[in-house]
């Protein structure tokens, strides 16, 4: 027994002797081959690129210079390490920069190893924008894939250090299309971020920091970035406001904006300015948009005017209602049914407004009357919480009165006993 | 005709039960008049609050659902859908604080006047006993409504019980019906609330009243040493009685006034997930407590701060408790007297403690 016992302990000893032997020296071995002479070198020397930073993607997940540029990494001697017989390809030409991240970032065999889910059709894309299109035609102004993603400082769009993250990229357009004077050379405006900021996209990106909230690449695309067309506007502007593009592409008004060549919503709401909407946007007032078209007598001036006059008569009854509520809450009384009432009555007036894009009065009316019954109810149930805390206040008046006759009762009772 | 059939009723009773004692009583109590005849009144206000909190809680306790899940929602309902839900609750709660503040007002009195010397050590000691049951009371009614405020005051409240050696852990355990205050610690309260409690405070309540009427009316010193031709009186049935009645009436006023322009808040409800509200402090009466354990340093020579304090007030509470039974000898040259010194130091200190609990 004790024998056996001596001859697996040997074992155990021998084998773990030999794996601590061997890992030690696979650590050496990885120690060897994690030099890097590219940047080793380009640091020793400073001839590192300008925008060159340690945090880059394709450093972080391994890849070296020579990963893109071809060449040698582990040999320390130049000759050798940016030979073209080991592929050295150099800084790429401008023109060849697209196919040239493309040599992995096409390649789904390759790409599925980092990001399995990244698209590969990137460059493919990118050759049907109008940045691609001139890029080929020989224009050496327009953007490729650095001008966005930067050289060698490359990050997820999900990184908020990256140029391409969701509150990034205004500024990364605009690096360009805010240059009046590369801009005037296309006969195109410049002004586009300063309208953007004051809009309400805009707003909520920048200065609400609401990712949700579209950035230029919402609306023209990423890497086939293409101004929308008439036809494809309303289903740029539909991606989100689903309810308002379907409402108006059925309305009667869908067929005659495309007889004018006028752009959907655009027409109304601007593009890069968009302000916030507001009920003063229908009807027949200076604000209105709707008489930009329509003259006194047509019909459309008589449906404008129609539909204002409903969403007013919601919209003050619910202020008022709200006013009520909060008068409510103030006193201290019950306020939870009228609370709930609200959000319905709330949610008849966000509906009526998006319904405003069917230019129907009828469909618009049903939903108004709708919140108007609600609202009502509500502001009944907050009078009558209202005159609750009167009638309390009434009641404790009564009650001290009798106390008070009590009281004096007894004291006179309490003074007749003493005598 | 009234006076007749109760002259009968009186009879009937009378012939079966006896009532010479009742008569007896109703006929020679009196109430001794003087300079300090004003604290007579507070013991009775006392047991009016109480006789508030027992009407209007039974009258909660037809609606009120014990439960994680219905405790909260059954005190919104009341205090929004029943008819004076609203006024019960708030004079529920409005009461229970008077009526610990007026047994404290009422122990002082008595401490004071020194009324709980021999022969009434032990109205003394039930009385103390019905002060720390009041304590109990809030303690455990706190938690029914189930809001943020009452679940993390308990939380802190049992987990100071915890701390006591021995038996804290286990008392901890058995309050909580379990390790955290869950719907398990809430159906214990409120069984302690509604059934053990009572039935215990009755109890005490029943001897101290019963012990008052052996014993008569406390008189102090300068008014037992008056000739008794000098010695005031009025009788108990009906001018103290009526007096009392007085004040009751005046008190069920403030209450109601209270009721109505101070109501207590619900809150959110608890949440056992969500992190404690900032600035949580327990009901005023465990203020002071609170404050000086809070003011304890981590440790005080071998033993945890914290700990110490809780053996201290309990040591406190029980020499306060056994007061009858400590004599401090009495200084002929002095003022203020010794006994009267350290009352006075234990009301400062209430006092102070309570009011820095309140500022910082």
């Amino acid at each position: 027994m004790r024998k056996s016992l001596t001859k697996i302990f040997t074992v155990i000893i021998t084998i773990s002797f030999t794996l601590l032997t061997y890992a030690q020296k696979e650590k050496k071995e990885i120690k060897d081959e994690s030099i890097d002479y590219c940047v080793s070198c380009h640091t020793e020397n400073d001839i590192l690129p300008n925008d060159y930073s340690n945090y880059d993607v394709h450093r972080i997940s391994g890849l070296s210079c020579s990963g893109c540029h071809g060449g040698d990494k582990n040999s320390n001697d130049q000759d050798i390490a940016m030979s073209p017989a080991k592929g050295f390809v150099g800084v790429p030409n401008k023109k060849d920069i697209p196919q040239f991240c493309g040599k992995c970032h096409s390649n789904i065999n390759i790409m599925r190893t980092y990001q399995p889910r990244i698209a590969t059709d990137q460059v493919e894309q990118y050759y049907t924008s109008m940045h691609g299109k001139r890029l080929k035609a020989g224009d050496k102004n327009v953007a490729e894939c650095t001008s966005c993603h930067t050289a060698h400082s490359i990050l997820p769009a999900s990184d908020p250090r990256s140029t391409t993250y969701a509150l990034n990229v205004p500024n990364t357009c605009n690096k360009c299309h805010g240059n009046k004077e590369l801009m005037d050379k296309y006969n195109l405006p410049s002004n586009q971020m300063s309208e953007y900021v004051k809009s309400v996209h805009g707003i909520d990106l920048l200065e609400k920091k609401d990712t949700g909230a579209p950035a230029c690449n919402d609306c023209h695309g990423n890497h086939g970035a293409m101004p929308p067309g008439v036809t494809s506007i309303s289903y740029v502007c539909g991606t989100c406001h689903v309810n308002n593009m379907n409402y108006f592409n059925a309305s009667p008004m869908a067929e005659p904006f495309k007889e004018l060549d006028y752009h959907g919503c655009e027409q109304c709401h601007g593009n890069h300015g968009i302000k916030k909407t507001s009920d003063d946007m229908v009807g027949v007032g200076k604000n209105s948009t709707c008489i930009d078209c329509h003259n006194e007598g047509d019909n459309g001036y008589i449906v404008a005017k129609t539909i204002s006059s409903y969403l007013s008569s919601l919209n003050s009854k619910y202020s008022l209602a709200e006013k009520k509520l909060i008068e409510v809450r103030d006193k201290g009384m019950n306020d939870i049914e009228i609370g709930y009432l609200l959000q319905d009555a709330k949610q008849n007036l966000i509906e009526s407004r998006t319904l405003v894009h069917t230019f129907d009065t009828v469909k618009v009316g049903s939903t108004i009357i709708k919140g108007i019954d609600i609202t009502t109810k509500a502001i009944s149930l907050a009078d009558a919480q209202i005159d609750e805390y009167y009638t309390r206040r009434n009641g404790f008046a009564f009650a001290t009165a009798v106390f008070l006759i009590l009281a004096v009762g007894l004291f006179f009772k309490i003074k007749s006993l003493r005598k | 005709m009234m006076k007749k059939i109760t002259s009968n009723l009186v009879s009937w009773l009378d012939e079966r039960f006896d009532l010479t004692p009742i008569r007896n009583l109703l006929l020679h109590k009196k109430v001794p008049i003087h300079k300090h005849s004003l604290w007579y009144y507070l013991g009775g206000v006392t047991l009016f609050l109480f006789f508030i909190q027992l009407v209007t809680g039974i009258l909660l306790l037809l609606y009120y659902k014990p439960g994680e899940d219905s405790a909260y929602e059954s005190v919104r309902f009341i205090v929004t859908e029943v008819k004076f839900g609203w006024l019960i609750r708030n004079v529920h709660s409005w009461s229970a604080n008077l009526l610990i503040f007026f047994a404290f007002l009422h122990m002082f009195s008595v401490f004071f006047t020194q009324s709980y010397k021999k022969p009434r050590e032990l109205t003394w000691i039930t009385g103390f006993v019905i002060l720390a049951l009041a304590l109990a009371f809030g303690f455990s009614g706190y938690l029914l409504p189930w809001n943020e405020l009452a679940f993390f005051a308990t939380k802190v409240g049992t987990d100071i019980i915890g701390i006591l050696p021995v038996v804290g852990e286990k008392l901890r355990v058995i309050l909580r019906g379990g390790e955290d205050v869950t719907g398990a610690t809430l159906s214990r309260f409120f069984g302690i609330h509604v059934a053990i409690l009572p039935a215990i405070f009755t109890f005490f309540l029943v001897l101290h009243l019963l012990f008052i009427q052996r014993q008569g009316m406390h008189e102090p010193e300068h008014f037992k040493n008056l000739p008794e031709d000098k010695k005031k009186y009025i009788p108990f049935f009906p001018d103290f009685a009526l007096r009392d009645a007085l004040l009751w009436l005046i008190v069920f006023n403030v209450i109601i006034f209270l009721a109505l322009y101070f109501p207590w808040e619900l809150g959110n409800k608890a949440d056992p997930f969500a992190s404690a509200p900032s600035g949580i402090k327990p009901e005023w009466y465990f203020l002071f407590m609170f404050q000086t354990l809070k003011f304890l340093p981590a440790h005080i020579l071998f033993i945890d701060g914290e700990l110490l304090g809780v053996l201290a007030f309990g040591l406190a509470g029980l020499l306060w408790m056994l007061i009858p039974f400590i004599k401090l000898k009495e200084k002929p040259n002095w003022k203020i007297q010794p006994i009267t010194i350290v009352g006075i130091l234990v009301v400062s200190f209430i006092v102070v403690m309570t009011i820095l609990g309140y500022l910082l």
